[in-house]
Parts: C-alpha cells; sequence; structure tokens
C-alpha cells in the first residue's frame, strides 16, 4: 500500500535499546528491566525462561503490542514507537501457542488474512495460499477449504505457521508455538520448522521456556530471570555458563536424558 | 358460549389483532436492535459509557411493564395514549437482552484470536467487523431471541394503553369475565412467542461456528 516506506526499512534486525516496561509505568509492577540485545538478520534468537521471566513481554515489544515504558526497540532501523504500528505488524509474522486462528474462517481464509488486507489479487493470494499449505506439509487440496476445529492441534499450528509467512515478513515471532502439542508432534515439527527456518533465512525471535527446543532451533540462546538477562550465548557455550538459573535449566534435561538411556 | 365457535365468529378479528400485535413486536424490535447492536459496539472499548448504558437498560428492566406504560403516558411527544407510547415503552424494554448479548458476544471472543488479528496488523475496525461481529453473531441474536419473546409477552400489556394488538381481547374477557375472549387472546400470544422462539433458535443454531 505505501511502498516507499518498506524498502528503507527492510533492514531485518532488532535492537533492544536499555528497555524496561512496567505496568502502568509503576516501578514495582516492573516486568522487564533493562534489557540491551540485538538480533542480527538472518539469526534464530530463543528466549528462554521460566513463566513470568518477561518473555512473551519482550516478543509484545518487537510488534508494539506493548510500547517500551524506558528505552527503545529499534526495529528496522526504526523506533517502534515511530513506526505506524499497522505498517509494522505487517512486516512481522506472528505465531502464538494455541494458533489463534479465526474459527469462523477456513485454512486458506486465515492464511489469506494479511494478502487480503495488502489487498493482493485473487489469483496471486491463492497462488501463495497453496504454496504455504505444502511448505508447512499439508496437502491444499485435502486442506485449504476445512475449518480450524476440523485440524488437529498439530495441523493449526501448521497453518499459523503459514499464515504468518502470508506476504513474507523478514521477521518471525515465536511465542511457544509448539507448547500444546503432545511430545510426538512436537518434536516432529521442531525438526520440520528447523529446516524451514534455515531455509527461510527469516530473523527469528523465538519464546520457549523448553531448553531443548532452544538447543535445537536456537543460532543464539537468551536466558530471562525475572525480567532481566542473565546469559546470552550460543547453544554450543549455553551450558557451560556458571550461573544458577542456567544450571537449573540444564538440570532440568537431566531426568529426560536418564531415562532414554 | 364455547371459546370455539368465538373464535371461528371472530377470525377476521382476531386475526387482525393478531397482525396487529406482530406489527408492534416487529417495529419495536427493529428499533430496539438498531439502537442496541451499534450501541453495543461502541461500549466494547469505552467502559463508562458500558457500565452508563447497561446500567441504564437494567433499569428499565426492573420497572414493571404496566408501571413504565403509565410513566410514559404524561411525557411530551413520545408519551401519550396509543401505538407510539407503546412502541417507545417495547423499545425500552427489549434494549437490555440484546445489548448485553452483544456486548458479551463481542469480548468473549478466544484471547488467543483476538491478539493474533491485532498481531497481524488489524486496525481495530477490521478487528470489529471481520472477527468480533462475526463470531459474535450467534450470541447477539440469542439477545434478540429473547428480546423478541419478551416483547411478544409485554405487547399485550400495551392494550392497556390503547395500542391495541391480542391484549384486547385479553382485556375484554377479564372485564366480561368470558375464558373465551380471554383466550381468543391470549392462544394467539402464546402461538406467536412460540413461533418466535423456534424460527429464532433454528437461526442462531445456523450461525454458530463449531
Amino acid at each position: 500500500m505505501n511502498p516507499k516506506t518498506v524498502p528503507e526499512k527492510a533492514d531485518p534486525t532488532i535492537h533492544f535499546e536499555d528497555v524496561t516496561y512496567s505496568i502502568n509505568g509503576t516501578a514495582h509492577h516492573t516486568i522487564v528491566s533493562q534489557i540491551r540485545f540485538s538480533v542480527a538478520a538472518g539469526q534464530t534468537l530463543l528466549l528462554l525462561g521460566r513463566s513470568g521471566s518477561g518473555k512473551t513481554t519482550l516478543l509484545r515489544l518487537i510488534n508494539r503490542l506493548l510500547v517500551p515504558t524506558g528505552g527503545q526497540v529499534i526495529v528496522r532501523g526504526c523506533p517502534t514507537t515511530e513506526w505506524d504500528p499497522i505498517r509494522l505488524r505487517r512486516g512481522i509474522g506472528y505465531v502464538i501457542q494455541d494458533a489463534g486462528l479465526f474459527p469462523h474462517f477456513t485454512v486458506a481464509e486465515n492464511i489469506a488474512l494479511v494478502p487480503s488486507l495488502e489487498k493482493w489479487d485473487a489469483a496471486r493470494t491463492t497462488a501463495r495460499v497453496n504454496e504455504l499449505l505444502m511448505l508447512v506439509g499439508l496437502d491444499p487440496a485435502e486442506f485449504a477449504s476445512r475449518k480450524p476445529h476440523e485440524l488437529s492441534g498439530g495441523q493449526r499450528q501448521r497453518v499459523g505457521v503459514a499464515r504468518a509467512l502470508a506476504v513474507d515478513p523478514p521477521i518471525l515471532l515465536m511465542d511457544e508455538p509448539f507448547g500444546a502439542l503432545d511430545p510426538v508432534t512436537r518434536a516432529e515439527l521442531q525438526r520440520e520448522f528447523s529446516a524451514l527456518a534455515h531455509r527461510l533465512g527469516k530473523t527469528i525471535v523465538f519464546v520457549t521456556h523448553d531448553l531443548r527446543e532452544a538447543l535445537l532451533l536456537a543460532s543464539r540462546i537468551i536466558l530471562l530471570e525475572g525480567g532481566r538477562i542473565v546469559a546470552d550465548a550460543t547453544p554450543q557455550e549455553f551450558s557451560r555458563i556458571d550461573h544458577p538459573e542456567v544450571r537449573a535449566f540444564t538440570a532440568s534435561l537431566a531426568p529426560l536424558a536418564g531415562s532414554k538411556a | 358460549m364455547s371459546a370455539w365457535r368465538f373464535f371461528i365468529e371472530h377470525r377476521a378479528e382476531i386475526l387482525g389483532a393478531t397482525a396487529n400485535h406482530l406489527a408492534l413486536v416487529v417495529v419495536a424490535m427493529a428499533f430496539a436492535i438498531a439502537i442496541a447492536v451499534p450501541l453495543g459496539m461502541v461500549i466494547v472499548h469505552r467502559t463508562t459509557l458500558r457500565n452508563f448504558a447497561l446500567g441504564i437498560a437494567s433499569i428499565f428492566q426492573t420497572i414493571p411493564s404496566l408501571a413504565l406504560f403509565g410513566f410514559l403516558i404524561p411525557i411530551p411527544f413520545i408519551g401519550g395514549i396509543g401505538r407510539r407510547t407503546a412502541i417507545v415503552a417495547l423499545v425500552l424494554y427489549a434494549l437490555l437482552p440484546i445489548l448485553r448479548n452483544t456486548y458479551v458476544g463481542l469480548t468473549g471472543i478466544d484471547p488467543a484470536v483476538l491478539e493474533a488479528a491485532e498481531a497481524m496488523g488489524m486496525t481495530q475496525s477490521q478487528i470489529l467487523w471481520r472477527v468480533r461481529l462475526p463470531l459474535a453473531r450467534a450470541v447477539i441474536l440469542a439477545g434478540i431471541r429473547t428480546a423478541t419473546i419478551i416483547t411478544i409477552g409485554v405487547a399485550t400489556i400495551a392494550a392497556a394503553i390503547g395500542a391495541g394488538g391480542l391484549g384486547t381481547f385479553i382485556f375484554r374477557g377479564v372485564a366480561m369475565v368470558s375464558d373465551a375472549v380471554i383466550l381468543a387472546g391470549a392462544i394467539p400470544a402464546a402461538l406467536l412467542a412460540i413461533a418466535a422462539d423456534l424460527l429464532l433458535g433454528w437461526l442462531e443454531r445456523r450461525l454458530k461456528i463449531v
């Protein structure tokens, strides 16, 4: 719709500059504080942490579902507060735990939502929907006209990923997308998504509380505790970091590793 | 005189009163829907207006129907004796179920769906028209159904202020101590209510998403 603004801001990077977010701007409701990190183009950053550690808040600060109460988040070269929130969000794919598919739309209509908002013509939209369905491993002939309630949890999440990729956004945000799936389906989707992420080369910020998922998908892991960054490392370095919260997460893998052996 | 014979002999009059009754209900419901559904859409994001609107609508519901008709008669322009006053009262009565269901329907949507809609870059009005309203329509219709049934019942009392309709027979029958005349009003009114309930109930099930 406004082709001028997009190429200027094509740089698919994210920078947190001393970002603080507190509810109603009051200090004792601080969710995250003094957050400083950058995500390079094509990087898959895993935000790891327990429930309530502030990971989802960081994600929502990127697409301006939340606005920082201190510092700034720079997305594609421009602070989120200076972006038109609608334009910002259309350039950022978003996948959440329950997929959040529109129950009154078919699978094809769900995937075509952002293209329809961007006024794509029907032929281009249909071609893109079919392409995306195949990309996420669903046969368009079988699935395009189904409603979300006719899908399994794993299939819904595949559609959620396809929908987020619809207009080929340079940045993808994922909030525990595989968290509600059974372990077998989850492992299957994690493997496929890992391959897909490599192929697409998007800048991805992925929230999880599962260290195994983080180790599998990440090019870099940031560990949060109580709204602060306590570790920032590659998957290879991560388990060697000497910090109690890192050890707590590493220990969470141990019983599973033991039972497998 | 048997009720049956009274029905046969006065069928034209009964039919006329039924049509009259139905017209009262349809006009009142049209106004009530035209007011309550848009108002329900507006109050989704406005807390103060929401409390005020739901509060006022609840007060109208609480006033006994005959008293509400009585209150309206002395009011200039909208009051007086006749159909217009009756329609105003019926509209006020029908507001709450429609308003409340519109609001509940529009706000009772899976938060994940609304979050996804916002995060994909839909504007608030796109979310309202393309997500909230389609998902709320069965709940809104349930409110319209409740309001319609209430209105059919209350409209019988409107005869007391000269609005006509099936209540005319009921009041006349009570005055004449004639069961046949009372039933000539009561039976068609009951049938209207049952028919409206079945029809709108069927429509409501058709509109349900899952």
